[in-house]
């Protein structure tokens, strides 16, 4: 509560200057990510302390592209309502926040989304002892839910559609809807598929609980910037196409060095042995060879973060490249 | 320049200048942070008004005991829920911290030692830890409750679990509405009985039983009533079915948390200032007193209370208000009150964080200044009169 007066404090008082966000982090001389409070895969401290996951990387990719230097981000932990207000005040220049791209968030809070990282959706998680099969068996039951998300709306909707009832325990975090699902304060939780796949990882057996099949929503989660600051937008945008990108162009972090003698034209743009796109975005010429050599193409951090070999388990599916049955598309590199 | 200086060696002068500038800065400031704020606002492209308020909510709160909430229903009805919960958690935190605290600073100030200490460790324990961690202390405790399939059960109609307290809900029928009537008319006469006796005694010095047979009228009369137009009412009892109990009322553990930690901790402030009243009260009063032959209970009834209460009250009110302003802290337990759900999920569904704070923070004084009024009124009816 402290906190979201202090934004609000701070939104009042706001005298921000009309210098672009891109000066302003290259001044700063680091990147001020928001993310959330802990979600295993997506952003969460690891076992030495350091931020990881698949949105943490979004962050470190913007600084790579910005200073060439993967550690120079300090993230800034978001809960699902503090974080509009934190982004709208210059708390911090962008949101990699699992954060559904909507048309009101693009448009009436004056933020606007570069792309999507991760095509989600919503989904149910229930102890398998419960015996239910199908979401739609749910009558009566106490859901656990994120306050200030989509997904508490979609709920709304899904349980108004089915004509069944529901009762719901408003949470603030998904620890603290961890907590409530594990003591059996609620029966079921809600979030997008990943955060159930994320949370069933981090149960003390994830044997006994069963994410059920529906799938309710689309959930595109994405990257976003403040309305109005195209520059900025563009180099976040670019950072994240970048990596997808490599991935179709089988660039990865172990071959890098070895593709900057590539005889396929977009590997050389890419990797700015080609023309001048670092100094169209101000950047360093080598902005995206540097993201690649850091941090990996977008396939290198999904499998390190969230694919099948880590505890999440979640199959490319939908985030797959376009070219490979998946939804994953990035706009030329030209 | 002499004449000028003549101007600000005049007193009067003076202090209105300064009071003028004062004024005409504030004045200023604010219109400067209004400015700021509606620039900052356009700049951003963030829409402003009032019309979301008509908006449906498109979600839904499940503890809303006097309004059926529906996820159809408009922000504005988020915002009556809220004001509802908020109101309801402060009237009964302010009831109990009221009797919780009167008995706890009588307690200190008796004979008994043991008695003393636990009362003295209690205020002192929760003064000193924080509000919050005393809600979240007995949330993590509710919630460690056995599981509803597993809950306990008193007399196969109350059950305990993690999801609250169920008990029988009582239905009434027609014919209820006369044992109704019967209990505004039992309180009535009860009322006018005790004028009549203290007039009584006034005149006369005659004692008469006011408080037994007031109580006679007001359970026993609409209790016989009730039988002899043959119990018109039943009651829905809950039962386990699915996934939770269905029928009867319920008592959330939210609610739970956030009234036993508002009460308790309040209760500790409330004690003191019980104390400091019955302290302030001089000793010559109570051998006084003594020396006439009253006695003991009728010594701190007749005596002592009702001028230890000029000290009291005052100190009191502020206590009340601090408890309806703390129960915003039910963010913390998801307990559905005015910040939680209009100034936390409104705000943030809609993006109108001005607006919502706004409407949060007049409600809140409304209902803080609200509250200073009839405690002030009271205060005026106790303080000694001058005969």
């Amino acid at each position: 509560m402290k906190k979201l007066l202090s934004i609000f404090a701070v939104t009042v008082f706001a005298f921000s200057a009309n210098a672009g966000t891109l000066d302003d982090v290259k001044n700063r001389g680091f990147l001020k990510c928001g993310v959330t409070t802990g979600l295993a895969g997506f952003a969460a401290p690891d076992d030495s302390g350091e931020w990881a996951g698949l949105d943490a990387d979004m962050c470190r990719a913007v600084a790579v592209a910005v200073f060439g230097d993967r550690s120079k981000v300090e993230f800034i932990t978001t809960t699902g309502k503090s974080r509009f207000p934190t982004l709208a005040s210059g708390e911090v220049d962008m949101l990699a926040r699992n954060t559904t791209w909507t048309i009101s968030r693009d448009v009436n809070l004056g933020f606007e989304f570069v792309g999507v990282n991760f095509y989600d959706g919503q989904g149910f998680m229930i102890p398998s002892s419960l015996g239910v099969s199908s979401a739609t068996e749910l009558d009566g039951a106490t859901v656990c839910i994120q306050t200030g998300t989509t997904t508490e709306l979609n709920l709304a909707d899904f349980f108004r559609l089915n004509g069944i009832s529901y009762e719901a325990l408003p949470i603030e975090t998904n620890d603290e809807g961890k907590e409530n699902l594990f003591a059996g304060r609620c029966d079921v939780y809600t979030t997008d598929a990943s955060g159930l796949s994320s949370t069933r990882a981090a149960a003390a057996d994830p044997g006994k609980w069963l994410v059920l099949p529906e799938i309710i929503s689309k959930e595109p989660l994405g990257p976003l910037v403040r309305h109005g600051d195209h520059q900025w937008g563009d180099v976040v945008r670019w950072s994240l196409n970048a990596m997808i990108i490599a991935e179709e162009l089988g660039v990865s972090s172990e071959n890098v060095d070895a593709q900057k003698s590539s005889n396929v034209p977009e590997v050389l743009r890419l990797l700015g042995v080609e023309g001048s796109y670092g100094e169209m975005l101000e950047l360093a010429p080598d902005w995206a060879y540097q993201i690649i050599k850091q941090i990996g193409n977008y396939s290198e951090s999904y499998e390190a973060n969230v694919g099948p070999d880590t505890p999440l388990e979640i199959a490319r599916g939908l985030n797959a490249l376009w070219t490979q049955g998946g939804i994953l598309y990035a706009p030329p590199f030209r | 320049m002499r004449s000028n200086l003549n101007f600000f060696s005049d007193e009067k002068f003076r202090s209105i200048f300064f009071q003028t500038l004062v004024i005409g800065l504030f004045a200023l400031g604010i219109y400067f942070i209004v400015q700021t704020t509606g620039y900052n606002l356009e700049k951003r492209n963030i829409a402003t008004g009032w019309r979301f308020l008509s908006d449906p909510a498109g979600f839904d709160i499940s503890f809303s005991p006097f309004i059926n909430f529906k996820s159809t229903d408009t922000h504005l009805d988020v915002y009556f829920v809220g004001v509802l919960n908020t109101l309801l958690v402060s009237f009964c935190g302010c009831i109990a911290a009221t009797i919780l605290g009167f008995l706890v600073g009588i307690i200190r100030l008796s004979s008994n030692w043991l008695l003393v200490r636990v009362a003295y460790i209690y205020v002192e324990f929760t003064r000193n830890v924080p509000l919050l961690l005393q809600i979240i202390l007995w949330y993590s405790i509710l919630i460690q409750l056995p599981r509803v399939k597993q809950s306990l059960e008193f007399l196969d109609i109350f059950f305990i679990s993690n999801r609250g307290i169920y008990s029988p809900r009582p239905v009434f029928e027609t014919g209820f509405s006369y044992v109704f009537i019967a209990i505004i008319l039992a309180f009535i006469s009860s009322f006018i009985i005790r004028r009549w006796a203290k007039k009584r005694q006034d005149e006369t010095g005659k004692q008469f039983p006011v408080l037994s047979s007031s109580f006679g009228l007001i359970i026993i009369l609409p209790l016989l009533l009730f039988f002899i137009i043959g119990s018109p009412m039943s009651f829905d009892y809950p039962a386990l079915k699915g996934f939770n109990f269905k029928g009867g009322m319920v008592i959330r553990p939210e609610f739970i948390a956030m009234f036993l930690a508002l009460t308790i901790y309040t209760a500790a402030f409330i004690s003191e200032t019980v104390r400091s009243g019955i302290l302030s009260v001089t000793k010559g009063q109570r051998e006084a007193s003594a020396s006439l032959g009253l006695k003991k209970s009728w010594i701190m009834r007749l005596i002592i209370i009702p001028q230890a209460l000029r000290v009291i009250v005052p100190p009191l009110t502020s206590q009340y208000l601090n408890l309806t302003k703390n129960s915003s802290l039910g963010i913390a337990v998801g307990y559905a009150d005015l910040v939680h759900g209009f100034g936390g999920i409104s705000l943030n569904q809609t993006g109108q964080a001005i607006e919502c704070m706004v409407i949060v923070m007049a409600t809140y004084l409304t209902i803080s200044l609200t509250i200073s009024v009839f405690m002030n009124i009271y205060n005026r009816s106790i303080q000694f009169k001058e005969k």
